[in-house]
C-alpha cells in the first residue's frame, strides 16, 4: 500500500515552546490513524502543518507525495479538514454553506447540488438542509462539517477532535459514520483526539503523542506491548520487618530495577519481567513478614494517565 | 497559439475562487442590517442636503451673470442655505464616507476568526490572500455602486427640478468627484480591514477605526496649529517671508491628513472658480484674472492629493496583507 501522509523529522518551534519535536510518521492509504494525546501535545499544530496552514521550523511534510509547505493549494484540493470547532456562515442555510465550499473547490453548479444533497442525507441532515446554520446544534454542526469535508471528494480526511462537545450517543453515531464513510470511499483518515476509548473504537493504528513527541505507534495490541516493554512490571509490597534498612535488602532481588519506598510504608518494586513467585519467596526467605503483594497493572488507560500527566502545563500555551 | 493561451488565462481569471468569495461577501453585505442602516442614513442626508440646495439655488443662480460660470450642478453639491442650518452634500460625504468605510470593514477578518469560519475557508484550495482581497473588493464594489447611485440621483433630481441639463464639463466633474469619494472611502476601508486583522475583537477594531477618524477630523488640526505656533513664537513682528513659511509649514503638515487632502480635492473639483491651494502673495495676485479653471487644469491640480490618498490606502492594504499572510491560525 502506498504512503499517503508522510512527516519527515518535522519540528515546530513557537517562541518558547517546541510544539512538535522531530516527528516522523507515515500513514498508509485507506488507513484510519488516530493521533492520541492530551491538550497542547501539538496535535493541532501537526495537523495545520499537514495542510500547509503553518510552516514547520524544520523537516518536510508530504501529503499524497505533494510537499505541503510549498504547494499548500494542491494539498488542500485533496485533503478535507474538519477543525475542532467548525464554524459555518450562520445566516446561510446548511445547503448554501456546502454549495459555497463546492464553488471554492471549482465544482460545477448542478453536480455540487446533487452531491450536497446526497451528503446531507448520508450525515442525516436532509431535514435541516434549508435551515440556517446558525440554528444548528453542536452535533448537527459537526455532522454538517463532515459533509462539508466530503464535498470536495477528498483522498484524505483530517479530523481535529471531532467528538468534542457532542453527547455520548452523538459520538457513537459520528464515529460510526466516519468508519463507514472511510471504508466506502477508501479514504485515508487522520483523527486527533484525547479520548482513548473513542480512538480505540475506530482506528486501525494509533500514535501516542505527548509534548510534541510520538512516544509509540501501532495498532492497539502492539501499542500495549510496546508500552509494557518500555515500562517494567511493578509490584506493591507491604512488609513487616525489624531491619533498619529493608530497601537495601530488597534491591538484591534478582531482576529488580528500582525500589521506591512509599509514604504509607509500602514499597513499589520494579521488575524487568513479570514475577513468577520469586518475589514472595525472596521476601519470606529474608525473614520479613509479607502482608500484601499486589501487581500494579498498567492497562492502556493507566499508561495514558501516566504519560499524559503534565501535559496540561503545556496545554496552557 | 498565443490567443489560445490568452483565452485560457481569461477563463482562469474569471473562474478564480476569488470571485466566488467576492460574490458571497457582497450578498452578505446587502443582506446585513449594518449596511442597510448606513445606506439609509446616507440616503436621507443626501436627500436633506438636496432639499436645501434646491430651495436656495434660485437665489444663487440669479446672482451669477455669466451663464458660463453657473455650474449649477456643482453648486447643488456645495451650497448651503443662508442660515447655514443644513449642510451641503460634500460635508455629509466627507463626514459619513469614512464611517461607511470603517463600518464595512472593521469586522472583516476577526468576526470570521471568532466564528471559526476562517480556518474552514483557509483549508479550501484557495490562495490565502484571496480572502482579504475578496473582503476589500466586495465592500468597495458595493460602496461604489451606492456612491454612483447617489451622484446620479443628484443629477437626475436636479434635472427634474431645474430643467437645465448639466454641461459636459459639469458631468465629468461630478463623476470625477464620485470616483474621488470611492478612493477616499477605500482608504478608510483598507485601514479598517487592517484593524480587523490586527485586533481580535470586532469592537476594538471598530473603536480603533473611529479613533483614527476622530483624530484626523478633530484633533489633527489643533495639533498642527499648536506645532506651527510653537515654531513661530513671535507673532507680532513677523516678516512676510516668515508668515509665508509659517503658512507653508501648516499646509504641508495638514496634508498628512487624508481628510485634508480630500477636502482640497473636493474644493478644486467642485468649485472651479476657486484657484490656489495654499497661500498666495500679493505679487502673485497681480494680473490675476478671476475665471474658472478648466477641467484638465483642475485634475492636474488635485493629482498629487489623489495619489496621496491612494498611496495611503495601498500602504494600509499592504500591511494587512503582510500581517495576514504571516499570522498563525492557532486559535
Amino acid at each position: 500500500m502506498t504512503t499517503m501522509i508522510e512527516l519527515k523529522n518535522v519540528s515546530k518551534q513557537y517562541k518558547e515552546v517546541k510544539a512538535v519535536d522531530r516527528l516522523n510518521l507515515k500513514i498508509k492509504k485507506g488507513e484510519i490513524f488516530g493521533l492520541l494525546g492530551p491538550n497542547g501535545a501539538g496535535k493541532s499544530t501537526t495537523i495545520h502543518m499537514l495542510l500547509g496552514l503553518t510552516e514547520p521550523t524544520e523537516g518536510e511534510v508530504y501529503v499524497g507525495g505533494i510537499h505541503a509547505t510549498t504547494r499548500p493549494i494542491e494539498v488542500k484540493k485533496r485533503v478535507g479538514f474538519l477543525p475542532d470547532d467548525v464554524g459555518f456562515y450562520e445566516d446561510m442555510t446548511g445547503l448554501e454553506n456546502l454549495l459555497l465550499t463546492a464553488r471554492l473547490n471549482g465544482l460545477k453548479e448542478d453536480m455540487a447540488k446533487e452531491r450536497a444533497l446526497s451528503l446531507l442525507k448520508q450525515v442525516g441532515l436532509e431535514d435541516a438542509a434549508n435551515k440556517k446554520a446558525g440554528e444548528y446544534s453542536r452535533g448537527m454542526r459537526q455532522r454538517l462539517g463532515l459533509a462539508d469535508v466530503l464535498m470536495k471528494d477528498p483522498e484524505v480526511v483530517i479530523l481535529d477532535e471531532p467528538t468534542l462537545g457532542i453527547d455520548p450517543k452523538g459520538i457513537q453515531e459520528f464515529l460510526k459514520m466516519i468508519r463507514t464513510l472511510s471504508k466506502e470511499k477508501k479514504l485515508t483518515v487522520l483523527l486527533s483526539s484525547h479520548q482513548l476509548h473513542q480512538v480505540q473504537q475506530i482506528c486501525d493504528r494509533v500514535g501516542l503523542f505527548v509534548k510534541g513527541k510520538l512516544l509509540a505507534q501501532g495498532d492497539m495490541e502492539s501499542l500495549q506491548k510496546q508500552l509494557f516493554d518500555d515500562y517494567s512490571v511493578q509490584y506493591k509490597v507491604e512488609i513487616g520487618t525489624t531491619s533498619q534498612n529493608p530497601e537495601e535488602e530488597l534491591n538484591k532481588i534478582p531482576g529488580v530495577q528500582s525500589v521506591v519506598p512509599q509514604s504509607d510504608g509500602t514499597y513499589i518494586i520494579d521488575l524487568k519481567q513479570a514475577d513468577n513467585g520469586e518475589l514472595a519467596r525472596f521476601i519470606i526467605e529474608k525473614g520479613y513478614r509479607l502482608f500484601s503483594l499486589e501487581k500494579v497493572s498498567y492497562g492502556l488507560n493507566e499508561i495514558y494517565q501516566r504519560y499524559f500527566q503534565g501535559g496540561e502545563t503545556l496545554g496552557s500555551s | 497559439m498565443d490567443l489560445h493561451r490568452l483565452e485560457q488565462r481569461v477563463v482562469e481569471a474569471v473562474n478564480h475562487p476569488l470571485w466566488t468569495l467576492v460574490r458571497k461577501e457582497m450578498t452578505d453585505h446587502m443582506k446585513s442590517f449594518r449596511f442597510n442602516i448606513l445606506m439609509g442614513i446616507i440616503l436621507l442626508t443626501t436627500l436633506g442636503s438636496l432639499y436645501t440646495a434646491l430651495s436656495t439655488i434660485r437665489d444663487a443662480a440669479s446672482s451669477i451673470e455669466d451663464a458660463d460660470q453657473w455650474f449649477l450642478y456643482l453648486q447643488m453639491l456645495t451650497i448651503t442655505d443662508e442660515e447655514g442650518t443644513l449642510y451641503p452634500f460634500i460635508t455629509f460625504v466627507s463626514f459619513l464616507g469614512p464611517l461607511l468605510g470603517i463600518g464595512m470593514g472593521f469586522d472583516a477578518i476577526n468576526s470570521e476568526r471568532n466564528k471559526n469560519t476562517l480556518i474552514r475557508m483557509m483549508s479550501q484550495p484557495i490562495p490565502r490572500d484571496s480572502i482579504i482581497l475578496a473582503k476589500f473588493l466586495a465592500a468597495l464594489i458595493i460602496i461604489s455602486v451606492f456612491i454612483f447611485f447617489l451622484g446620479f440621483l443628484v443629477i437626475g433630481l436636479g434635472l427634474m427640478f431645474m430643467g437645465i441639463p448639466p454641461s459636459f464639463g459639469e458631468f465629468i466633474r461630478v463623476t470625477a468627484y464620485l470616483v474621488m469619494i470611492m478612493i477616499y472611502i477605500s482608504f478608510w476601508l483598507s485601514l479598517s480591514i487592517l484593524f480587523s486583522i490586527r485586533f481580535k475583537q470586532a469592537a476594538t477594531s471598530a473603536l480603533a477605526g473611529i479613533a483614527v477618524w476622530l483624530f484626523f477630523t478633530v484633533f489633527y488640526t489643533i495639533i498642527v496649529n499648536l506645532i506651527v505656533n510653537a515654531s513661530m513664537p513671535d507673532q507680532l513682528f513677523q516678516t512676510v517671508e516668515n508668515q509665508q513659511q509659517n503658512q507653508e509649514l501648516l499646509t504641508s503638515l495638514m496634508r498628512i491628513s487624508p481628510n485634508y487632502l480630500f477636502s482640497e480635492i473636493t474644493m478644486v473639483l467642485l468649485t472651479p472658480s476657486f484657484r490656489p491651494l495654499g497661500p498666495i502673495s500679493m505679487e502673485q495676485m497681480v494680473g490675476y484674472v478671476p475665471s474658472p479653471l478648466d477641467l484638465i487644469q483642475s485634475l492636474t491640480m488635485i493629482w498629487p492629493q489623489v495619489m496621496g490618498i491612494l498611496a495611503a490606502a495601498l500602504v494600509c492594504f499592504a500591511i494587512s496583507y503582510l500581517i495576514f499572510m504571516r499570522q498563525e491560525i492557532r486559535s
